[in-house]
């Protein structure tokens, strides 16, 4: 490939200073009413001496922030093949349902018969998740994945509190997410790493060997962080099981698997979704998101209060059962978030939803395929969503995972998740998704191929990127070592 | 289907290259009693015009919709939002990007951020902001969970009554599991916080104060902070309406150490309570301690400013289970939302819009008092008061939602002691007339 056919290309972006390196007092950018009213005075013993912002007109917020944003890359701009983070297409319609005026105004507290139409869409939203989980009860509360993982370990944790059991270990294995640790040890549990077997899955003998009855059970990621699914999920969860304990599905992953997996035939008893991945809801550059949890008719008592359910032909929110572990969220969780998964799921229908999924499955297969010549595959297994790749030929001209990721960005790509998971030394992991055509897939893989072969003939074309973007590599020691975190 | 983009023909070359005879086929390593039996019991697929349709008749079914004057605020503020936020923060670069984790491609994110970090310790007066939390719930249970770190040795963390009682709650499921406990501190007649009787209480690390309270009142923040300090404990302060902090004393000159707090008021719609943003701030010396994303200024290889996720040692993707929090986002476009909207007001903006809030509340109570109406604490209060009507206020209040006013939020599911008492709220969107409407209800 010529580098004249890379996406990438240089055009004109502005500089921009900082926000109070412009501006004179005295300007506005927002208009505030004229008074109505008397002025009244605030005593003087409680009143501050006022806040420094800077004062800039409406031009200049403007401008300030589109400028900003021509820093920045979008699925909108171009592939976004970070793998485990699921980056598909935000549809624009789902946005212009969000920002409904009569239901983005709908104040948290006004009594149920006043919103009917907000709580139609929790009460349906709950329903559909439930559809695609198998799993019957659901709560919207969590406001993101690690929520969601959080909500899932206070389920455990009031499980086993109710039963009188004591257990304070839980078994995470190594191809599970990140977040899972932190997420259980705030629950006061201690994490067994579990380690994968030889093939990239959780092999039955390694849980049996740990699984005991001080150990509350086992948080899967199914399909896997290596983009594998968990064969043999079924035997786990029933010596989990059979030991008490309760079985963790995070749902990260679920793009994989719509309507094709049953994730409550696998026997998982708790599990949450990213709204903002697999129901495709803009990241916002880090959020918000969403992380609905779902469970089994056993749990439902423990979900956070309020539900939103269904009487007759109206809707209410259900302050719920005395188990209720309480509340995650100060209200109803991210409902702008809810609100266009909502619209996503309702355009998509069941056959879509398992479409997506097998199209995204199709996707990385082939990307599989047509690199495992380029870069060594980590597992040579079937894949689902993601596959990975090792660093192991980069080195051998002394190139890391990062450099060829940093050259990606100069092609105009985004870099794929990179040294994740820390399975697979100098890990590359590709999830194009499913709303990656054929043609963009194909000039992605051989935008890789012409940069792999640059590794060999023009390394440093690699170790200096990227030369295109706003910024050349950034010191990020710099920025550890002597923290600068306002200005 | 207009998501999916591949044709049937290219479906077809893509399973040869792969060597699978059918989509069905690249799932072949999943076992039967694995699968999902059927189809998705989900409702049928709308176009676009279908849907369109559906979400006007959802639309029409909010019996309180957007030109009704709801005077509630309890952590959910109605204020103006500017055209410009909608028209910019819209725009897909900032909305379909990821966490900036390729800072070389994220410079507009993390610069915002940066930016939104900057405003808030200015707003909030202390030295280090994050990039945020969930909301203002999640952030108060996350900063009395810092406050235990800091504290170490010590097993309470007490609350004032005042607090946001959701926030309570949320801080409660928390702190649930763990071997901490959570005290509440009473509420005295002036409608503050009541520290006599923290010092028996005993082992408590930090104490959280909401001002404005979840009652309208500003707590004297500056003799509860010398209170706390005195007895050896963290200052943490909560609040709901950042505005106030326009007109008030701001958290950090009244020595807090831990400031956590909802920023929903600036520039964000109510939503139904979400998507929220959690203000989170603290002293330079507990940053280590700190839950949540920061973004830091660094230089590039040619010297050149630019700006980076920082202090991750903290986070948990590098610290698993040692982490200071579980959380691995941040509001993202919530905090640009904000920082655009602290931008636009600016310092004087701000000041102004605090005052007009201020006099519009006062003259709804005056003119309730003139109608013989008790406002039960005579505290300054910002934007939210309580009142207790002389007779059953609820004919009133079903009047005047037939006017499209909803009049207040009844208390007594949150608090049995002001059982039928209403929190009212006004905000600069509350016309003279909308006020005059109330107090023209209420018969003396």
């Amino acid at each position: 490939m010529s580098t004249a056919n890379v996406p990438g290309t240089s055009g004109i972006i502005q500089n921009e200073p900082l926000l109070w390196e412009k501006g004179k007092k005295g300007r506005r950018g927002m208009c505030v009413s004229a008074s109505d009213v008397p002025v009244a005075v605030f005593p003087a013993e409680l009143q501050g001496p006022g806040v420094d912002f800077p004062d800039l007109s409406e031009v200049d917020v403007v401008r300030h922030y589109t400028r900003l944003s021509q820093w920045n890359y979008g699925v909108d701009t171009g592939m976004y093949p970070l793998g485990s983070c699921t980056m598909k297409y935000n549809p624009k319609i789902n946005e212009k349902v969000a920002s409904t005026p009569q239901l983005a105004a709908a104040h948290p507290m006004l009594a149920d018969h006043l919103v009917q139409g907000n709580l139609q869409v929790m009460y349906e939203l709950q329903e559909s998740l439930a559809a695609i989980t198998g799993l019957p009860g659901v709560t919207v509360q969590p406001a993101a994945g690690a929520h969601g993982e959080l909500t899932g370990m206070l389920i455990f944790a009031a499980y086993h509190k109710s039963r009188n059991s004591k257990r304070n270990k839980i078994l995470i294995p190594d191809t599970a997410h990140g977040t899972n640790p932190a997420s259980a040890a705030l629950c006061g549990y201690k994490p067994v790493p579990i380690k994968s077997g030889p093939n990239g899955i959780l092999d039955i003998q390694s849980i049996a060997a740990v699984m005991d009855e001080e150990t509350a059970g086992i948080m899967v990621t199914n399909p896997n962080t290596l983009g594998l699914f968990e064969t043999n999920i079924r035997e786990i969860a029933e010596i989990v099981h059979a030991k008490g304990g309760l079985v963790y599905g995070d749902g990260a992953n679920l793009n994989a698997v719509m309507g094709i997996i049953n994730p409550r035939k696998c026997g998982v008893d708790v599990m949450h979704l990213n709204l903002h991945k697999t129901f495709s809801t803009p990241h916002g550059g880090g959020g918000p998101g969403a992380g609905p949890v779902c469970v089994t008719e056993e749990l439902t008592k423990y979900l956070p209060a309020p539900r939103a359910i269904k009487e007759g032909d109206k809707y209410r929110l259900d302050y719920g059962r005395a188990e209720s572990i309480g509340r995650v969220h100060a209200f109803h969780g991210n409902f702008s978030v809810l609100l266009r998964a909502y619209s996503y799921i309702r355009t998509m229908g069941a056959e879509n939803l398992k479409k997506a999924s097998q199209l995204a499955v199709l996707n990385a297969a082939y990307i599989k395929e047509k690199l495992k010549g380029t870069l060594p595959l980590a597992y040579n297994r079937p894949c689902m969503h993601e596959c990975v790749f090792s660093d192991a030929l980069l080195q051998e001209n002394k190139i890391s995972t990062l450099d060829l990721a940093k050259r990606l960005i100069d092609c105009g790509y985004h870099p794929p998740t990179i040294y994740f998971p820390l399975v697979v030394h100098g890990a590359i992991m590709i999830e194009p998704t499913e709303t990656e055509c054929k043609d963009d897939i194909d000039q992605f893989i051989e935008v890789v191929q012409m940069i792999v072969q640059e590794a060999k003939e023009n390394p440093d074309l690699l170790r200096q990127a990227p030369l295109r973007a706003k910024t050349r590599r950034l010191d990020e020691t710099l920025a550890a070592r002597h923290p600068c975190l306002c200005g | 289907m207009r998501y999916l983009p591949h044709t049937d023909d290219e479906i077809r070359e893509m399973l040869a290259v792969v060597g699978r005879q059918s989509l069905d086929e690249l799932f072949c390593s999943v076992p039967d009693a694995c699968r999902y039996e059927g189809s998705m019991p989900l409702p049928a697929p709308m176009d676009e015009w279908q849907l369109t349709e559906h979400v006007q008749h959802l639309a029409e079914a909010m019996q309180v919709d957007h030109t009704s004057h709801v005077l509630i605020g309890a952590g959910s503020y109605h204020h103006h939002i500017p055209e410009t936020i909608r028209t910019v923060m819209s725009r897909s670069e900032f909305l379909t990007a990821y966490t900036p984790y390729q800072p070389e491609m994220a410079q507009g994110t993390l610069q915002g951020i940066y930016e939104y970090q900057t405003l808030v310790t200015r707003l909030l007066g202390m030295d280090v902001a994050n990039a945020s939390i969930y909301d203002g719930a999640s952030a108060l249970a996350e900063g009395l969970l810092m406050g235990l770190r800091i504290a170490k040795k010590k097993a309470k963390v007490a609350v004032s009554a005042a607090v946001h009682p959701h926030y309570r709650e949320v801080a409660r499921t928390y702190l649930e599991p763990t071997c901490y406990e959570m005290v509440e501190l009473p509420v005295g007649p002036d409608g503050r916080t009541d520290l006599s009787g923290l010092a028996e209480i005993g082992d408590v690390a930090a104490v959280a104060i909401q001002s404005p309270n979840f009652f309208g009142v500003v707590e004297d923040l500056e003799a509860l902070g010398a209170t706390i300090h005195a007895a050896g404990m963290l200052f943490i302060t909560s609040f709901t309406e950042p505005l106030a902090y326009g007109l008030t004393k701001n958290p950090g000159s009244c020595g807090a150490d831990i400031v956590c707090g909802e920023g929903q008021s600036f520039g964000l719609p109510r939503s139904f309570g979400g998507a929220a943003l959690g203000m989170f701030a603290c002293r330079d010396e507990f940053v280590r301690n700190m839950p949540g994303r920061l973004v830091g200024q660094t230089k590039d290889l040619d010297g050149k400013r630019g700006f980076v996720l920082t202090l991750s040692t903290r986070e948990q993707h590098i610290r698993r289970e040692k982490a200071t929090s579980n959380i691995c986002s941040n509001q993202g476009i919530c905090t640009l939302i904000a920082a655009m909207y602290m931008a636009s007001l600016g310092g004087s903006g701000l000041g102004e819009l605090a005052r007009l809030n201020y006099s519009k509340a006062e003259y709804l109570k005056a003119q309730l008092r003139a109608k013989g109406a008790k406002i039960v604490f005579d505290s300054p209060t910002f934007n939210e008061f309580i009142v207790e009507f002389q007779d059953d206020f609820q004919p009133v209040y079903d009047r005047l939602l037939a006017k499209n006013i909803v009049a207040g939020l009844e208390l007594g599911k949150y608090y049995p002691e002001h059982k039928g008492r209403y929190l009212f709220c006004v905000t600069e969107t509350a016309g003279k007339e909308v006020m005059d409407a109330v107090a023209g209800e209420v018969r003396p």
